[in-house]
């Protein structure tokens, strides 16, 4: 394993020093790991908050800041975050109009977040409403299941309902915004190399030089099935198709597209394959009325990339065009 | 009487415990690699580590008061699923166990009481390919010994042989919950992480207990 750490034990702590320094606009908590707007808690304004576990950066510290998330929560490297950092990150943004936890559906961080609810509940009378992101459609989704992964679609959420609650939305149409976002999105990935998570040392899992794993997670989990190494216009195929037959995506107002890079892969290749799910787009007749390119949720150090489509109305563009100002996203101001 | 399970025999528990998630720590993470994102050895060791930190700074006074020392302790170091799942588990035992020390029954109501909480907290069900299919036939077994009449000691080898028994029966399932479940099929021919935890939390009762209880 070749990182640049000081000790495995150390890499969230020590990156929190890191990002604490870079932004000196944003306040962290780091006994409880906790990334805060530095004007936290803002009166009136209905509180984001966020979390999971780290190795995934952008997300979510660097999705705090002015019109996107007031405060979030990291975990150890892939690990959910616990119940205390949730309730130190819910009471310190609570400004009097309500906190939404925006919680991505992998068992551990549902369980985390619901307890740390139940302790908000139960200390005090903040009004707290959580929003499950479940957008991957590499995984069937079943009553027995954990269901589908929360992935792509949680940074466009957190972009879109940031930029409701910085407008003055009350809670309940701030969770409406996020219900809509989840319920009209839908992802796939696919992963060239497996991770190596610092702790454990060595990559997650072996991939031979002339495979790929479709429908990956960002977890350094396996996907769903192994395939050949193809060329990057078929691979938006395998990544665009699926997602296009979960939902109708063409009419209406277009989509926001997102490609997505997942640590490893250098932006020229996301760029190629924007061009590539562009094409796929095109052809299927749908309408891309923005789009984002980078390495916003990642899985270390895992090359490859995922797809998210996002179907927008009127108001979801305009609150997608708000100027935002965070570490990892910023325009507009 | 002298051979009930108090403070001291409930702390040796949790001790053995963490002594044998150390020495495992890197199979459980290894197993965790096959299906889900390599963190359970480490997870558990960091969340078992600070419990008896914990019972080294504060020692507790009862049994109920040391079994919810280690659940508080598991719910806030350990994240991830583990952290709730075992956190709840000891938090139902603590609640079931009263300040005097346990006899053999009231440590098997209490062993049921944390398997019920685990139930109740992540949802799944035995043949889900997790912790439970170690804990539920272990709850089960350690009941019919006592009910047999069986001393302690054999009928806590009795629950942790079916753990074991439980643990490897969760090689051929497909995960329903928890990270493995995104694999479908594939998470089938792998031994659950978590159930293997839950073997040896088990296999730490026999070794801390079974002198114990009566």
């Amino acid at each position: 394993m070749k990182k640049l750490i000081n000790d495995p034990a150390d890499v969230v702590a020590d990156a929190l020093r890191g990002m604490a320094a870079a932004h000196p606009e944003l306040r962290i908590d780091h006994e409880n790991r906790v990334v805060f707007r530095g004007d936290a808690p803002r009166q009136g304004k209905v509180g984001l908050v966020s979390g999971g576990g780290s190795g995934h950066e952008p997300m979510h510290g660097g999705f705090v800041g002015m019109g996107m998330l007031d405060a979030a929560c990291a975990g150890e490297v892939f690990t959910s975050p616990v119940p205390d950092q949730m309730v130190a990150a819910t009471k310190g943004v609570d400004g009097g109009a309500g906190v939404l936890h925006v919680v991505k559906n992998y068992t551990g961080d549902v369980m985390n977040f619901e307890m740390a609810a139940e302790l908000v509940a139960a200390e005090s009378g903040t009004e707290v409403v959580a929003v499950v992101t479940d957008d991957d459609v590499a995984v069937q989704d079943s009553l027995y299941t954990a269901g589908r992964r929360g992935v792509g679609v949680t940074v466009l959420l957190e972009k879109l309902a940031g930029a409701a609650a910085e407008e003055g939305r009350p809670l309940a149409e701030v969770a409406d915004v996020a219900r809509t976002v989840n319920a009209q999105g839908r992802s796939m990935g696919m992963a060239l190399t497996s991770c190596t998570v610092p702790a454990a040392g060595k990559p997650t899992f072996d991939l031979p030089e002339d495979e790929m794993e479709i429908g990956v997670g960002i977890h350094g989990e396996p996907g769903r099935r192994r395939v050949k190494l193809a060329p990057a216009r078929e691979i938006a195929e395998m990544l665009v198709e699926p997602v296009l037959s979960d939902l109708e995506f063409s009419g209406g107002d277009g989509v926001i597209a997102f490609v997505n890079g997942l640590g490893g892969t250098p932006l020229i290749e996301l760029y190629l394959m924007y061009a590539e799910v562009a094409r796929v787009l095109e052809k299927s007749g749908v309408t891309v009325a923005r789009s984002l390119v980078g390495s916003y949720m990642t899985s270390l150090d895992m090359a490859g990339c995922s797809v998210t489509l996002l179907k927008v109305d009127d108001d979801l563009v305009r609150l997608w065009d708000a100027p935002v100002r965070t570490p990892g996203l910023r325009w507009g101001v | 009487m002298a051979d009930q399970l108090d403070v001291a025999a409930l702390g040796a528990w949790v001790r053995e415990f963490a002594r044998s998630i150390a020495e495992h720590k890197d199979e459980l993470t290894a197993l965790d690699s096959a299906i889900g994102d390599a963190d359970h050895g480490a997870n558990m060791d960091r969340g078992m580590s600070a419990a008896v930190a914990a019972l080294e700074a504060s020692p507790p006074a009862d049994p109920a008061a040391l079994l919810k020392q280690v659940g508080m302790t598991l719910v806030s170091k350990v994240g991830g699923a583990s952290g709730p799942l075992y956190g709840t588990f000891f938090l139902r035992m603590a609640g079931a166990l009263g300040p005097d020390p346990a006899d053999d029954q009231t440590f098997a109501r209490a062993l049921r009481a944390g398997l019920d909480g685990v139930i109740a907290r992540g949802k799944a069900e035995p043949g889900d390919k997790t912790m439970l299919d170690a804990l539920t036939p272990a709850c089960d077994a350690l009941e019919a010994a006592l009910a047999e009449g069986q001393p302690f000691g054999a009928a806590l080898t009795a629950a942790a042989a079916a753990a074991g028994e439980g643990r490897d029966a969760t090689v051929p399932l497909v995960a329903r919950k928890g990270r493995a479940s995104y694999l479908g099929e594939r998470s089938a021919g792998h031994q659950d992480p978590g159930a293997t935890s839950t073997a040896l939390l088990l296999d730490a009762a026999v070794t801390a207990l079974s002198g114990s209880g009566g």
